[in-house]
């Protein structure tokens, strides 16, 4: 049986502004993102185009560019901006003050 | 020992605003690091300039791009910003100011320059909630907000102020009525009959204008909020928003309560001067002779003559100058100055075209121009306003005067109408630039862009209303070698500007940051992308070695991991190899890594390094540092920078050697490792013409001969094989040390980001190269020496740093196991 939880995994100031950390679980990596206002987002750690994982790319307004070949994904939605096309999973994220929450599969 | 030290003059300016801001740049100019510097600022931000709310308000502009002084600002000039307080106290007896909050600072020199506030008409119901002026930020704020949620918007005031203050809020998409009590708009600026055209025109974009009105009270609901605007003769507008903008009062509290002569103003003498010897006073506060001002021209006029005098280089005084106005509202184009109107003595020359919405009107009197009035076209208002100010006897151009300067100039070829203006006729009114300043640094620059004149000259760079008169000028000065507009390419979708016009502004207007860059140049994204991130920190880190701190986040991957990303996002490692040369020592530590780590891969490149590959993250500091124990620093396989100097084993051991080759490039790799270049940079030296270590494929390539030793430059081997070019022959090894530094001094500080050496040699030619490197031997040793300098910085291995140090080490954990 699986049941969904919030999980707390650490605080905003743990992830550099513009920058992302990783989480790894046990069905891969996601990634942590935190842009210039202070907002966090979920995806999964890998491109829809080759898989490069996200998390070592550049974050720019609320989208992160891969670091293979420069596919931009949003953060809102993990969708692939023009021309390309694709999507990376998101997932849900939120925090309470500066502690961060992610919901998880259990 | 005894030492006096004489404390630095203490200069205190109130009011954080563009003229107060703009006199202190001036004071800066005239005397850097005279004044301790203290400025009080009663809205919390840096400072922004003003007369761009408008299209912040209609969202053509985002307000961080207005910003023009940002709080580093003020720290880079040492100034201490006291913002969101509002000094409410001048103590003349003890030359102290005091603000709201209580903080107090003593002056030696007062500058105030408080500004103005909206005028608010005295009708009942003006203190409703939703009742607001258009003065700053706060009033756009309130105004967007209201805009998103309701539908229904007066303004009250058809001048300037509130016809942009209408066309910005029906953009967002309210119902916008405009109240006017005279009969007709904008009557300062226009006649009747211009005054019909924009009435025309205004209402066909769906704005509502109700001239001749006389408002009588704003009416509110129960929770105080207005709703609605009754005029005198009982008509009824509904309106969740009221703006008002009926004209502005200097704000003159503090001045009068501190007993400063003030009358409608607080009033200043020629030299910006108040009753009290120690206060001067700028900008819309102000009285002078008579007169108050509500434009940016004066006020920057204003700005110049007190830092003449503040800081006693000139006895300047202020001469009140005619200010041309325009309306910022896109799609309507009007120009107005002087006495459009007409009056005693004057003569009208009148063009109309109705249907095409034309009109132009040049009042003249006595044969000098002392009016003029365009709508529908304001292109040739400089040239007008021109003859103007130089008092031109119009007599001998009468004929075609109306018709503009291609006609008035007797039908001369075209250019004609730059060619005819005066070298001091003045064309961005904003920073005060005349005609001949942009065709003296366009002659003086080589320029052959707008970025490029704007970068200079600062014309067109405020307002832009001027960009049209800018580009003639420079189409006609530059010749061939314009470039018109569309042609420069920008660095990439988040700006119009071009990587050189970028460095340009960096440089000259000493722009210290990633934001600070995005802000000055009005960036059109709030983070850039990751094309434009790394370029500007990649200009930032060369224009300012050892000051700018460079910004992790603005690297590519493998620059921040000092790594290379593969495929499977692992990460391969190369140490360096001095020249390609190593030693039991350092093969077996590399041996002894590669089996402790279990790295799957080991191969030798094509730079002469050994390569590691299959690396995990979480290794990486652990493999570095063992590297390190055996003495062993990054190969910097990974950066944009020097990243090999491949040798061959030359006179030491080859039978046809003819120089040391192998510690000549351990020589060369010693001066350069660490650098940062726009690209990727490789070496080599041959010791002989069989030339076994490629030279001539590389960035920097060098072969000895017998009787000293060729530099070759701007070599590629990669897509596309280039071949380098003979740069010079040089007899010694310190000349070919000092070359190389000069060389790549030259190419880091001109070349575009990730341009490599041979892109960059191909756009401007070795002979340009040659001609910086070559004939003047102090300007090669400059650039060596700036390239040393850099290098004192840019020498640390970063290996070191984030295996023993913890430098970034959260590059290298997860945040969080989950199990």
């Amino acid at each position: 049986m699986t049941q969904e939880i919030w999980r707390e995994i650490g605080v905003i100031d743990d992830i550099p502004p513009l920058g992302s950390r990783v989480i790894s679980v046990n069905a891969g990596d996601i990634a942590i993102f935190r842009t210039s206002d202070d907002h966090v987002f979920a995806l999964d750690d890998l491109c829809p185009h080759k898989q490069g994982k996200l998390s070592q790319g550049i974050v720019h307004d609320r989208a992160v560019t891969c670091p293979l070949h420069s596919w931009v994904i949003g953060l809102d939605d993990g969708k692939a901006l023009d021309p390309d096309e694709g999507c990376t999973k998101t997932h849900e994220i939120r925090l309470e003050g500066r502690r961060i929450f992610l919901r998880l599969t259990a | 020992m005894n030492m006096i030290v004489n404390p630095k003059e203490r200069l205190v300016l109130v009011g954080n605003g563009m003229a107060g801001i703009r006199a202190i740049e001036e004071i800066l100019a005239r005397a850097p690091g005279r004044f301790a510097i203290t400025v009080f600022g009663a809205e919390p931000h840096g400072n922004y300039n003003r007369i761009m709310l408008s299209p912040v308000l209609s969202r053509e502009k985002k307000f961080e791009s207005i910003i023009t002084h940002d709080l580093a600002w003020y720290e880079e000039q040492g100034i201490e910003l006291i913002s969101g307080e509002a000094v409410v106290e001048i103590d003349r007896i003890n030359q102290t100011v005091t603000s709201a909050a209580g903080t107090s600072r003593g002056y030696d020199v007062l500058l105030l320059a408080t500004g103005s506030m909206p005028f608010l008409l005295p009708v009942e119901g003006n203190d409703l909630h939703g009742v607001v002026g258009f003065r700053d930020l706060a009033d756009v704020e309130k105004m967007l907000k209201i805009a998103g949620a309701k539908r229904h918007a007066v303004v009250i005031g058809g001048g300037l102020l509130g016809l942009e203050a209408a066309n910005g809020l029906m953009l967002n998409g309210m119902d916008v009525t405009v109240i006017h009590l005279p009969p007709t708009l904008m009557e300062r600026q226009l006649d009747r009959e211009a005054s019909e055209l924009l009435q025309r025109d205004l209402t066909a974009r769906g704005l509502a204008c109700i001239t001749g009105a006389n408002t009588a009270a704003l009416i509110g609901n129960s929770q105080d909020e207005v709703i609605a605007l009754r005029l005198k003769d009982g008509r009824e507008f509904p309106a969740d928003l009221v703006v008002m903008a009926v004209g502005i009062r200097p704000s003159i509290t503090l001045g009068k309560h501190a007993g400063l002569d003030c009358n409608r103003g607080i009033l200043v003498d020629d030299g910006m001067r108040t009753s009290d010897p120690l206060i001067w006073a700028v900008g819309e506060c102000i009285e002078h002779r008579g007169v108050c001002y509500g434009l940016v021209a004066p006020l920057f006029d204003m700005a110049k003559i007190c830092a003449d005098r503040i800081t006693g280089v000139a006895a300047s005084n202020y001469i009140p100058a005619e200010s041309p106005t325009r309306l910022k509202v896109t799609g309507i184009d009007m120009f107005s100055v002087g006495a459009f109107d007409g009056g005693e003595g004057c003569e009208d020359i009148i063009m109309r075209d109705s249907s095409r919405g034309q009109y132009r009107r040049v009042v003249v009197k006595e044969n000098r121009v002392v009016g003029v009035l365009l709508y529908g076209d304001a292109a040739d208002g400089a040239w007008y306003f021109d003859l103007m100010k130089q008092k031109t006897d119009i007599a001998p151009i009468r004929g075609g005067l109306i018709f503009g300067p291609a006609f008035a100039a007797d039908g001369t070829a075209s250019g004609a109408d730059i060619g005819a203006m005066a070298d001091d006729a003045e064309i961005c009114g904003c920073n005060g630039v005349c005609k001949g300043k942009i065709v003296g640094a366009i002659k003086e620059f080589g320029l052959s862009t707008l970025d490029e004149v704007r970068a200079r000259t600062k014309a067109s760079a405020s307002c832009g209303s001027c960009t049209g008169q800018v580009e003639k000028i420079l189409a006609y000065a530059a010749g061939d070698a314009y470039k018109a507009g569309p042609k420069i390419k920008p660095m990439c979708k988040c700006t119009t500007h071009g990587h050189d016009a970028v460095r340009a502004e960096i440089r000259a207007r000493k722009l210290m940051s990633i934001p600070a860059v995005m802000r000055a140049l009005n960036w059109k994204t709030t983070d850039g992308c990751a094309s434009c991130r790394p370029a500007l920190n990649y200009y930032l880190l060369c224009e300012w070695p050892g000051e700018y701190q460079d910004d992790f986040q603005s690297r590519f991957v493998n620059e921040r991991m000092h790594a290379n990303i593969q495929k499977d996002g692992t990460y391969s490692v190369v140490p360096r190899m001095w020249g390609g040369v190593t030693n039991a020592a350092e093969l077996r530590a590399i041996a002894d890594v590669v089996e402790r780590y279990d790295i799957p891969s080991v191969k030798v490149t094509g730079g002469q390094r050994i390569d590691l590959l299959g690396v995990r993250k979480e290794q990486l500091p652990d493999v570095w540092r063992d590297l390190n124990d055996a003495g062993m620093i990054s190969g910097a396989a990974y950066a944009k920078g020097l990243r090999t100097v491949k040798t061959c084993v030359g006179s030491e051991w080859c039978r046809f050697g003819t120089q040391d080759s192998t510690s000549m490039g351990i020589g060369l790799e010693k001066m350069t490792w660490g650098s940062s270049t726009p690209a990727k940079v490789k070496m080599a030296v041959s010791g002989c013409p069989r030339n076994c270590a490629e030279s001539s494929i590389k960035d920097f390539g060098v072969i000895a001969t017998e009787s000293g030793w060729d530099l070759l430059v701007g070599g590629n081997g990669g897509v596309k094989l280039r071949e380098t070019e003979l740069l010079a022959k040089v007899a010694t090894a310190g000349e070919v040390l000092e070359y190389a530094a000069a060389f790549m001094q030259l190419y880091r500080e001109e070349a575009r980001y990730l341009e490599r050496t041979a892109h960059w040699i191909e756009r401007v030619g070795v002979a340009y190269v040659q001609s910086r490197l070559l004939p003047d031997a102090a300007a090669r040793k400059n650039l060596h020496d700036r390239f040393l300098i850099s290098q004192k910085f840019a020498q640390i291995d970063p290996w070191a740093e984030r295996a023993r140090q913890g430098v970034q080490a959260h590059e290298f954990r997860p945040l969080a196991l989950v199990e």
